[in-house]
C-alpha cells in the first residue's frame, strides 16, 4: 500500500517542472486537474458574464440592473440558477422526444469540448494538439447540429424559423472565418525578427507553420509582433473579418436573428424551459469565451504582455525581481505586476461602493457583504505580488484579460447596433467579408514571398 | 518528462473496438431508422467515430477534416434539407425500393474479396503488417502539405487541383440550376 502511494506522489511530482502541458507530458493526473480547473472557471466566468452583461447593459440604457439580491445584484445569477433549477421542466407533447433531449446536450458539448487546446500559457493547456485551430473551429461548428435539431425537434413554427436561420447564418460566417485564419496560419510559417512594417527577417523557404494554437503564439512571440499588427493593415482586416465573423458565428446582437425576440419569440429554445433552457444559455456564452480565445490566440499574443519584444533595461531587485530569463528587464517587471494591481482596483472599487451605500440599517448586511467581497479581491491582489505566485499566474492574467476585453465587446455591441435584417446580414457575409477574405489571403502570401518573389522578378535567381 | 514515465499509446485495442463499434452502430441505425432525422443524426455519430479512428492512425489532420468537412458541414446542409420535407408522410410510407437482397450479395463479395487479399497474398500482409507506423502524429499536417505542394516529394498536386476544379463544376451547376435569371 505504501509503496502504491509512492508510486503515486512520484507519478504527481514527474510532471511538476515539465516544460509541455500535461496532455503533452501523458501526466493524467494533471490533466484531471487541469480539465477540472478550466471548466470550474469557465463555468464561474459564465455566471459572472451574466451578471455583468445585465448589469453593463443597464448602465448603457441609464438603469440600475439587478439590485435587490446581494450588495449590487452580485448574487443574482445564483438567485437565477436556483429558480431555473427548480423550475418544471417541458416537454412539448408533439415534440420528437429522444431528439429534444439529446440537443442541448450537443450544444453543451460542443462549446465545452473545445476549451481542451485553448492556451492559457505555455504549459497553462490542457492539450496541444498538432491541429488545435482545426479542432477548435471543428468542434465548435457541431454546436449548430444541436441549435438545428432543437429547433426541429420542438415541432413548433418558431423554432424551426430559428433554426434554419441559425443554421444559414453560421454555415456562410465560417467560410469568411475560415479565411480569416488561413491568413494567420499563412504568418506562422515565417521566421525571424519582425524588422519594422513590413520585414519578415530572414524568411526560410524551407519553414513549415503551424495549426497549433501554442505554435500561433510562439510564432508571435518569437516575430516579436501580435499578428494583428503584421504587414499592417493586412493583419488588421484579417481580424476584423474574424471578429465580425465571430459574433455572427455565436448568435449574438447585432446578428441574433435566430433568436429575435420581436419576430421568433426566443427562436430555436422557445419551447425549451428550466435545466435544459440553462444549458443553452451556458453553451451560448461559453462558445463566447471560445471563439473569443480564439481570435486572442490567432491575433493578440494569447498570453504575451503587450509589446512583448520589449524588455527595457535590466534590473535586479532583491527578494521581489530576480529574473530567470537573462532577456527580462524592467519593462518585464512592471507588467508582472499588472495581475495584481489589478485585482486590488476591483477591491478599491469594492470599498468605494460600500462608503456609497445607504446608511440605512436595512442594508447592514449588503454593506458587509460588499466589503467582504472587496477583501476578498484585495487579499487575491495582494497574493499575486508573491513572486513564485505572479511569475506563474501572469500568461493567465493576459490571456483572460483580452478574453475579457471581447466579452466586454459582446456586451457593448447589443447595447449599441440594432439588428441586422435577414438578407443585409447574407450580404454582408458572402458579398463582403468573403472577397475581402480572399484578397487578404493573396495580398499576405504576397507580403510573405515578396523578397523570393522580389528576387524572382529581377533575374537574381532562387538559390 | 520524467524518463520512468512513458506515454500509454491511444491507439489500444480498446479505443479501435469502442469506435468500431459506434461506427458500425450508427450506419446499421441509418439504414433502419424511418425518420429522416434520426437517420442523419445516427449518421454524424459514425462520421465522428470515423474521426476517431483517423486519430488512431496518427493522422489527426484527416481527422479534424472529417469533423469540419462532413459532421460540421455537410450534415447541417443535410438537416436543413431533411427539415423541410414533410416527415410526417415519408414516415407512414412503405419503402418501394426494396433492394436488401442484392445489397447483401454485394456486401459478402466484398467482405469475401477483402478477407481473401488479407489472408492468401503476400502482397496483403504487406500492405496490413503489425505495427506500420508512417508519420509522427506531430507531423502530419505538414507531411500532408509536403506530399501536395512540395517541390521535391510533392506528387499529388495535379490530382488535388483536378478534384478541386470538379467541386467548381458542381457549385457552378447548382448556381445556374438555382438561379434562372444571373
Amino acid at each position: 500500500m505504501g509503496a502504491l502511494m509512492k508510486e503515486l506522489l512520484l507519478y504527481i511530482q514527474s510532471y511538476l517542472g515539465s516544460d509541455k502541458t500535461p496532455g503533452g507530458a501523458g501526466n493524467i493526473f494533471w490533466a484531471t486537474v487541469y480539465i477540472l480547473l478550466v471548466f470550474g472557471g469557465l463555468s464561474v466566468a459564465v455566471i459572472a458574464m451574466n451578471w455583468l452583461e445585465r448589469k453593463i447593459l443597464a448602465h448603457m440604457q441609464v438603469r440600475l440592473g439587478p439590485m435587490r439580491v446581494g450588495p449590487h445584484g452580485l448574487l443574482q445569477p445564483i438567485a437565477d440558477a436556483i429558480k431555473l433549477l427548480l423550475k418544471e421542466d417541458i416537454i412539448p407533447a408533439e415534440a420528437d422526444k429522444v431528439v429534444f433531449w439529446i440537443a442541448p446536450f450537443i450544444v453543451v458539448l460542443a462549446a465545452f469540448t473545445v476549451f481542451v487546446v485553448v492556451p492559457f500559457g505555455p504549459t497553462h493547456a490542457i492539450t496541444d494538439m498538432n491541429i488545435g485551430i482545426l479542432f477548435m473551429l471543428g468542434v465548435s461548428s457541431l454546436s449548430v447540429l444541436g441549435i438545428v435539431t432543437a429547433g426541429w425537434a420542438s415541432n413548433s413554427h418558431y423554432p424551426l424559423i430559428g433554426a434554419l436561420r441559425s443554421s444559414a447564418q453560421m454555415v456562410s460566417y465560417e467560410v469568411a472565418m475560415g479565411l480569416a485564419v488561413l491568413s494567420v496560419i499563412l504568418l506562422t510559417s515565417l521566421h525571424g525578427v519582425d524588422l519594422g512594417l513590413y520585414g519578415t527577417g530572414a524568411s526560410n523557404p524551407q519553414a513549415s507553420g503551424t495549426l497549433s494554437m501554442i505554435g500561433i503564439v510562439q510564432a508571435q512571440q518569437e516575430q516579436g509582433v501580435w499578428f494583428v499588427f503584421k504587414f499592417f493593415p493586412l493583419g488588421l482586416i484579417g481580424f476584423f473579418i474574424f471578429a465580425i465573423a465571430m459574433v455572427a458565428e455565436t448568435n449574438r446582437a447585432p446578428f441574433d436573428l435566430p433568436e429575435a425576440e420581436s419576430e421568433l419569440t426566443a427562436g430555436f429554445h422557445t419551447e425549451y424551459s428550466g435545466f435544459r433552457w440553462s444549458l443553452f444559455f451556458l453553451a451560448e456564452y461559453s462558445a463566447m469565451i471560445a471563439v473569443s480565445s480564439i481570435a486572442v490566440t490567432l491575433w493578440l499574443g494569447g498570453w504575451l504582455r503587450p509589446f512583448p519584444a520589449l524588455h527595457g533595461p535590466i534590473i535586479t531587485i532583491p527578494h521581489l525581481w530576480t529574473p530567470v530569463d537573462p532577456a527580462a528587464g524592467a519593462l518585464d517587471f512592471v507588467f508582472a505586476l499588472f495581475p495584481g494591481l489589478t485585482f486590488l482596483f476591483f477591491a478599491a472599487i469594492c470599498f468605494f461602493n460600500t462608503a456609497r451605500m445607504p446608511k440605512h440599517p436595512l442594508f447592514k448586511i449588503q454593506t458587509m457583504g460588499l466589503a467582504g467581497f472587496g477583501a476578498v479581491l484585495g487579499l487575491i491582489g495582494l497574493l499575486m505580488f508573491i513572486p513564485a505566485v505572479r511569475d506563474r499566474v501572469g500568461d493567465i492574467f493576459w490571456f483572460s484579460a483580452k478574453v475579457a476585453a471581447f466579452m466586454y465587446l459582446y456586451i457593448w455591441y447589443r447595447g449599441t447596433f440594432p439588428r441586422y435584417r435577414f438578407d443585409q446580414l447574407m450580404k454582408v457575409g458572402w458579398k463582403v467579408l468573403l472577397p475581402t477574405g480572399l484578397g487578404l489571403l493573396i495580398l499576405t502570401a504576397v507580403f510573405a514571398m515578396h523578397s523570393e518573389l522580389w528576387a524572382q522578378f529581377t533575374g537574381a535567381g532562387h538559390p | 518528462m520524467n524518463p520512468g514515465v512513458t506515454n500509454p499509446p491511444v491507439a489500444t485495442a480498446f479505443f479501435f473496438y469502442l469506435l468500431a463499434a459506434t461506427m458500425i452502430i450508427g450506419g446499421i441505425l441509418v439504414i433502419t431508422r424511418r425518420n429522416a432525422v434520426h437517420s442523419a443524426m445516427a449518421l454524424i455519430t459514425a462520421l465522428l467515430a470515423q474521426a476517431g479512428l483517423y486519430l488512431m492512425l496518427y493522422a489527426p489532420f484527416v481527422a479534424g477534416v472529417q469533423i469540419i468537412l462532413y459532421a460540421g458541414g455537410i450534415m447541417v446542409l443535410f438537416l436543413f434539407v431533411i427539415m423541410l420535407i414533410n416527415l410526417e408522410r415519408t414516415v407512414k410510407e412503405r419503402q418501394f425500393n426494396k433492394q436488401w437482397l442484392v445489397g447483401i450479395a454485394a456486401a459478402a463479395a466484398l467482405g469475401g474479396l477483402f478477407i481473401a487479399v488479407y489472408t492468401t497474398t503476400t502482397r496483403g500482409k504487406e500492405l496490413f503488417s503489425e505495427g506500420r507506423l508512417t508519420y509522427g502524429e506531430g507531423q502530419n499536417t505538414q507531411a500532408i502539405a509536403g506530399l501536395l505542394f512540395d517541390s521535391r516529394t510533392g506528387q499529388y498536386m495535379f490530382a488535388f487541383e483536378i478534384a478541386s476544379l470538379l467541386l467548381l463544376v458542381a457549385i457552378i451547376g447548382a448556381v445556374v440550376m438555382a438561379k434562372k435569371r444571373i
